[in-house]
């Protein structure tokens, strides 16, 4: 299955968000997106999960979703969106229940989720006992449990301090390597791009655009080791984004 | 140059002072041994104040003719008399003000058309005393239970109202967002993410709600009734029976001390995951 974007773009009242964006996530890729604050990366991804309507163009699935998906498009939330009332546990079933899958099967998902991601002694802990990167841990091991073919990730790494996102950065490139998720994955940190990304689309400012696409064919797995290549595809990402970023730094200052 | 050397250790012949501390305060806590203690010390000066003679027994009987009083009621079995009909009158006007506002309350948080046609109103009617509309209420129900019942009802649903729709106003977007990004069915948003996210905010509403209550009870059985501690209360002031009238006073205060208990507790059950 393949979620693409043809020929985006959104305005909201009269301020236009995004423009003729074309881009397509599958086949078990990472497709990073950054850009600038305010150029319409959450926008996009709102409306790659069905949350927004776009007022140009369209957002097209191809294919059927692999057998056994739940719920083929799955976000992943840079605030972690845990139900503060439930358990780990507990949040985890929030999002098996509607499913009528019978207490036995619902049992043995939420034992798997938790095993993957490690979290089997946080079963009965509540988030606000919970660091940050557990939190989002348990959101990826809520967001495994519907067996999603594309996942949506907004952030989900900037609400936490560098160590903790490295430490989750190898989770996710462990996670990658095991099951080969097809992930959409936006941030403004170019570091988590080089990291993460298969391809990587660098928008504009607003209206945003797409400015360049690079592909980044060394294996995830490698990635660690290789640094310096990553430092030199960063450093040129940084070079398209540079302007675009300093342009909207005082666009938003001007809009106050 | 053994001077650099030392370190952090201050440096001889220059004055030498602590940083004063200035981040205290501003922090009360609670302390039911003192809360406790205050109560006891008020009552045994008042008691003292009686026996020596400095407060007139006209003015204000002493505690211990208070409890005097309290222990005759409950001899003579009015106690209970009293006290179960004013709890029916709570009970019944409170539960059912309370379940029709929340549902209200509900509905102004989830319909465009319910917030539209009924929000503006709820504001308008909320600032009506409600005891205002007891004489209507007897014109329409009768002298009997029903009107009784019918203020409190009335005086309960509004607060339940506004509590209900402003917690659904408060429930954190994001969450709701998440619900429907996972394909939740609107039954379960509403009732998984929407009803627990506004239940701090219902809780506070029936604890004002509760207060509302026991004022409109006992004004509605000062105005018609023959049993009831507002009934009784009024009686006894008519009577010039002080003692009783403070008795009358202490059921009510306990009463409403019992209420807020049981909110306290209910809050503790079901608020448990608040840090
Ligand atoms: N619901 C909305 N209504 C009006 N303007 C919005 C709304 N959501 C976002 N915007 C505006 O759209 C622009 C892009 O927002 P967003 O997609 O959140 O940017 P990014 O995630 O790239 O920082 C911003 O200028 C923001 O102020
Ligand atoms: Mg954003």
């Amino acid at each position: 299955m393949r979620l693409l974007a043809d020929r985006v773009g959104h305005r909201y009242g009269t301020t236009e968000v995004l423009r003729d964006i074309g881009i397509a996530i599958g086949g078990g890729e990472i497709v990073c997106i950054v850009g600038p604050s305010g150029c319409g990366k959450s926008t996009l991804l709102r409306m790659l999960g069905g949350l927004e309507q776009a007022s140009e163009g369209r957002v097209l699935l191809e294919g059927e979703p692999p057998a056994g998906s739940l719920n083929p498009i799955t976000y992943i939330f840079q605030d972690f969106a845990l139900l503060p009332w439930r358990t780990v546990e507990g949040n985890i079933r929030l999002v098996l229940e509607d499913h009528k899958l019978g207490a036995t099967a619902m049992r043995a998902i939420v034992d798997d989720v938790l095993e993957r991601t490690r979290l089997k002694d946080f079963r009965a802990a509540l988030p606000r006992q919970l660091s940050g990167g557990m939190k989002q841990r348990v959101a990826i091991a809520r967001a495994l449990a519907v067996r999603p073919a594309v996942m949506l990730m907004d952030e989900p790494l900037s609400a936490l301090d560098a160590q903790t996102r490295e430490l989750l950065m190898d989770d996710l490139v462990e996670l990658w390597t095991r099951e080969r998720f097809s992930a959409c994955y936006v941030t403004h940190n170019l570091a988590e791009a080089v990291r993460l990304g298969h391809r990587v689309h660098v928008l504009s400012r607003r209206p945003g655009r797409i400015r360049e696409t690079v592909e980044i064919d060394m294996p995830l797995a490698e990635r660690a080791e290789r640094a310096a290549e990553l430092e030199a595809m960063q450093r040129h990402i940084w070079l398209v984004m540079r302007e675009e970023a300093r342009a909207a730094d005082r666009e938003l200052a001007d809009a106050g | 140059m053994p001077d650099e050397a030392s370190g952090p250790a201050p440096a001889r012949a220059v004055a030498v002072r602590e940083v004063p501390f200035r981040g205290g305060g501003f922090r009360p806590r609670t302390n039911s041994y003192v809360s406790w203690a205050v109560f006891a010390g008020l009552i045994l000066l008042w008691e003292a104040g009686s026996r020596l003679g400095l407060i007139s027994p006209i003015a204000l009987p002493a505690p211990s003719q208070v409890l005097g009083a309290l222990v005759d009621l409950a001899r003579t079995g009015m106690l209970w008399k009293n006290l179960s009909v004013s709890l029916m009158r709570l009970g019944t006007g409170w539960v059912l003000g309370s379940i029709l506002g929340i549902a209200v309350g509900l509905a102004i948080g989830l319909f465009t058309i319910a917030r539209a046609a009924l929000m503006q109103l709820t504001s308008a009617l909320f600032a009506v005393p409600k005891i205002a509309l007891l004489p209507l209420f007897i014109v329409w129900f009768g002298i009997g239970e029903s009107s009784k019942i019918a203020t409190i009802l009335f005086g309960t649903f509004f607060p339940a109202v506004i509590a209900t729709y402003s917690g659904v106003d408060n429930v954190d977007r994001n969450l709701i967002r998440m619900g429907q990004s996972f394909g939740l069915s609107w039954g379960s948003i509403v009732r998984k993410i929407i009803l627990p996210g506004a239940l701090p905010a219902i809780l506070s509403g029936l604890r004002i709600s509760s207060a509302i209550a026991i004022v409109l009870l006992v004004a509605a059985e000062m105005i018609g009734a023959q049993y009831g501690i507002g009934a009784y209360i009024l009686q006894a002031g008519s009577l010039f029976a002080i003692d009783q009238l403070i008795a009358g006073v202490t059921i009510l205060a306990v009463l409403g001390l019992l209420i807020s208990w049981v909110i306290a507790r209910a809050e503790r059950r079901f608020l448990d995951w608040r840090s």
